[in-house]
């Protein structure tokens, strides 16, 4: 006997639900800018400038609502403390300091003053407004140029109609994330860039695996209409979409469970890109396709790639 | 595709051995006991193993601001030499500025600004000139700062030679300080935050500091100089410097006769020379000890001094320390502005690799769980691939020395979920084939056949990703691109090499006829 999540042999109508699917994905689109202008991010240090230090208790666990009085009334403007994985670690996060590098290198040594020899402090981490900005360009460049770059392959192994689907899907995946982040105030730091790419990535292969198929069966079935072998395509490839979904998430959960708690903000991203990385290929990239007027007697043209001849 | 010549098979187990062999070290725990293997371990981030990561800027403008005050004093000097009456000369941020007097004059200083050299450009406007540097003096001036002040960091964090701290230029004015193993990160700061120059000069005693500042006017060559004990005490300083920090031959902490923490130092023969020449013509008088601009202290001296002395304040040990350290290293030409810091402790590191391995372990059973659920004896196979990928990345990590992150632990454990992708196309293929009523030997191949340029358009795009990550990312984040591009070269090859050779293998032995998957 074999686990089936998915039986073989479906035929889910799966572009009856497009409008559906547009509606949802429109809703969830506009939703996420609004949410990211009206909320704003909740940004991390990588990006805002400012402190950040972790501290655990040496004995027993961390008073929180005493310390808490007592870094507020540094006068260090914003301040937060919060407990961080278990319950002797805190994170204390400070706002810029007004001034320059030295201002926030004296408020550093403040907190740790503060927190005195019953913490033992365990990371550090400051990043001034010059380097904030600079990282947050980065950031941003990183990511149009991925899409970018995937863009023209995609354009170039498929046709544009299959790229600019494609494109269209990942940015409603990079979109929806951010109205996430702005939606839970999870902190948007240089990590969670890396997880939207590594999001992009994943939503990426997904759409390329039912793009292939879509490519194969289109030039297999030629009295089929567009809408049936973009259904056909997405039955085929639905076990396979499934099982690799299921896998990542194991793997993720791992992560958020035992990964340690730097890195589950970054796996629990991972995971609303895997959902929703697998939800657009499927609705959005395919649902786009089938809205396009996609040339199909191209036999002579569509050359067999060389690793394909075997 | 079922066809593997007897080569393929060698390379194929060839790179598995190799991939073996490299990652071996890493499960040795001692370093030396691995001298009979080629590799090494992996180079673990400091987010791993501990340490503090800091980006600093050379203060350039300081420099030249310094350089351009000793210029307008060179240019004074000049002047008063060859007689030529001048007004107004003003030393700005950015230009010496003065006005001659005689236009007649005007040739004699125009051969004075051009004997200055090379690095500076004079404009004028009839008798007013500006001399500043020009963009080749600053360009040499800016690389001369930065390369000496790499070489002052590198004496001051690791005097021994022993710690391996990466200290590199980056861009025009920055330095970039990975230094593992770092236990006190505010020490680190401490010993990069001062310039450590050190002079001693004589106090005026023509007035008290109290009568300069009611005045609002020091005599002619002297300045008012803070106390370096924040007590509020003014100094009246004789501008002329009698002994600078680089005639110091050495210098240790210790304690004075109090029983008090204080830096003993051994001036070299030019220093010791014109220190007995000052102190011997000026016994019963107070000098003062100068670092960073403000005064430690004023002793008076007692009698000729010549080779060593003492320099007591209000310090702890740890400072007389950190002071007889800085001292022994030498002066910073420019000040250092911290941009950006990221030290971890070794604790952190510790429980983040152990968290890291744990997560990664549970991971790896549940999807090997999953995987066996879902496929059965393919299902293994594509575990034991599995297997060998993680063994591969983490070879192909050490062959590079390539930096394993936080991240980066990240990006392994999900690869792991990735990488089972590509066996999982293969799989659906051959069940599909199964289903239109082929044999298990033809569905198998065009299983393979037919799924392998999905493989690799799907892994290549991701590919892309991996790389834009690598190209914009900064630290941690590279090292993730790192092991995340890895990973899908890697699992690439794992599932069309490895896991096919393995199910070539089963099929040469078995002939099945039927397949169930």
């Amino acid at each position: 006997m074999r686990l089936k999540l998915v039986s073989s042999n479906t035929s889910i109508n799966f572009l009856k639900f497009h409008r559906l699917a547009v509606l949802f994905s429109s809703i969830l689109v506009a939703g996420s800018i609004g949410l990211f202008a009206i909320l704003g991010l909740n940004l991390g240090i990588d990006f805002r400038g400012g402190i950040l230090i972790e501290a655990r208790h040496n004995s027993g666990p961390a008073d929180i609502g005493r310390l808490r009085g007592e870094l507020e009334s540094l006068g260090l403007g914003d301040i937060s403390l919060q407990g961080f994985g278990t319950e002797t670690d805190i994170l204390v996060r400070v706002q810029r300091q007004k001034g320059d590098e030295k201002a926030q290198i004296a408020a550093i040594q403040l907190v740790s003053t503060t927190l005195g020899d019953d913490y033992n402090v365990r990371r550090t981490e400051f990043v001034g407004p010059t380097v904030g900005a600079e990282l947050a360009e980065k950031g941003i460049m990183a990511v149009v140029c991925a899409l970018l770059a995937i863009m023209v392959y995609i354009w170039f192994r498929f046709e544009w109609q299959f790229s600019l689907a494609a494109i269209i899907a990942l940015t409603h995946d990079v979109l929806s994330t951010i109205g996430l982040f702005a939606l839970t105030s999870f902190e948007f730091n240089l990590a969670t860039v890396a997880a939207i790419l590594t999001i992009a990535g994943y939503s990426i292969n997904d759409t390329v695996v039912v793009f292939d198929r879509v490519r194969e069966n289109l030039r297999r079935y030629k009295s089929f209409t567009l809408v049936d072998i973009l259904n056909k395509s997405l039955n085929e490839t639905l076990s396979r979409t499934v099982m690799t979904s299921v896998t990542t998430l194991l793997a993720l959960m791992a992560i958020v469970v035992f990964g340690g708690a730097v890195l589950r903000d970054f796996a629990i991203a991972m995971i609303w890109g895997v959902l929703i990385g697998t939800y657009s290929s499927v609705f959005v990239a395919v649902g786009l396709l089938s809205r396009f007027d996609i040339k199909r007697n191209d036999d002579d043209e569509a050359e067999t790639p060389e690793y394909e001849r075997s | 595709m079922l066809q593997f010549q007897l080569w393929k098979k060698l390379l194929v187990a060839a790179i598995a051995a190799l991939g073996i062999i490299y990652a071996l070290p890493n499960l040795i725990s001692t370093n030396n006991s691995a001298a009979f293997l080629p590799g090494k371990k992996i180079n673990l981030g400091l987010d791993l193993q501990g340490g503090s990561h800091l980006l600093l800027r050379v203060d350039i403008d300081a420099v030249r601001k310094e350089r351009l005050e000793n210029l307008g004093e060179r240019i004074r000097r000049d002047f008063r030499t060859k007689k030529i009456r001048f007004n107004a000369l003003v030393v700005s941020d950015e230009a010496v500025s003065l006005q001659v007097r005689d236009e007649n004059d005007r040739a004699a200083a125009q051969q004075i600004f051009v004997d200055l050299g090379n690095d500076y450009s004079t404009t004028n406007d009839g008798n007013a000139y500006q001399i500043r540097f020009n963009d080749a003096g600053l360009a040499l001036m800016r690389t001369r700062t930065v390369d000496q002040s790499i070489e002052i960091i590198r004496r001051r964090l690791d005097p021994e030679g022993t710690k391996e701290p990466i200290i590199q230029r980056q861009g025009l004015d920055r330095i970039l300080v990975q230094l593992p193993g770092v236990d006190d990160p505010e020490a680190v700061k401490r010993l990069l935050g001062r310039t450590a120059k050190l002079t001693f000069q004589l106090v005026d005693i023509s007035m008290t500091a109290v009568e300069a500042e009611q005045r609002g006017r020091t005599p002619p060559g002297s300045v008012l100089m803070e106390s370096a004990n924040d007590d509020g005490y003014n100094y009246l300083i004789e501008k002329r410097v009698m002994v600078s920090g680089e005639m110091l031959d050495g210098a240790t902490a210790t304690f004075d006769q109090n029983n008090r923490p204080a830096v003993s130092f051994v001036l070299n023969s030019n220093g010791a020379r014109r220190f007995g020449k000052v102190t011997g013509e000026n016994i019963g008088r107070p000098f003062a000890i100068i670092l960073d601009g403000k005064v430690v202290s004023a002793p008076t001296i007692q009698s000729q001094i010549f080779g060593n002395g003492q320099i007591t304040g209000d310090f702890s040990v740890a400072e007389t320390n950190e002071l007889a350290l800085v001292l022994r290293a030498g002066a910073l030409p420019a000040p250092l502005i911290i941009l950006e810091e990221r030290s971890i402790g070794p604790g952190l590191g510790a429980d983040s690799i152990a968290a890291g391995k744990f997560a990664g372990v549970i991971g790896l059973v549940l999807v090997a769980i999953y995987m066996v659920l879902s496929y059965g004896f393919f299902g293994g196979l594509a575990v034991a691939a599995l297997a060998i990928n993680i063994i591969l990345i983490i070879a192909a990590l050490s062959a590079l020395q390539a930096t394993l992150t936080l991240p980066g632990i990240a990006g392994i454990v999900l690869t792991m979920g990735m990488a089972v992708d590509a066996n999982v196309l293969v799989f659906e293929r051959i069940r599909e084939e199964l289903g239109k009523g082929r044999s298990a030997i033809a569905a198998i191949d065009s299983g393979y056949q037919r799924a392998i340029a999905t493989i690799i358009d799907s892994n290549l795009t991701t590919l892309f990703a991996a790389l834009f990550l690598y190209v914009f990312g900064s630290g941690p984040i590279k090292g993730f691109a790192v092991t995340l591009g890895i990973g899908i070269l890697t699992s690439m090859f794992t599932a069309v090499m490895v896991t096919r050779l393995l199910v070539v293998i089963w099929v040469e032995r078995k002939r099945p006829t039927k397949l169930i998957l």
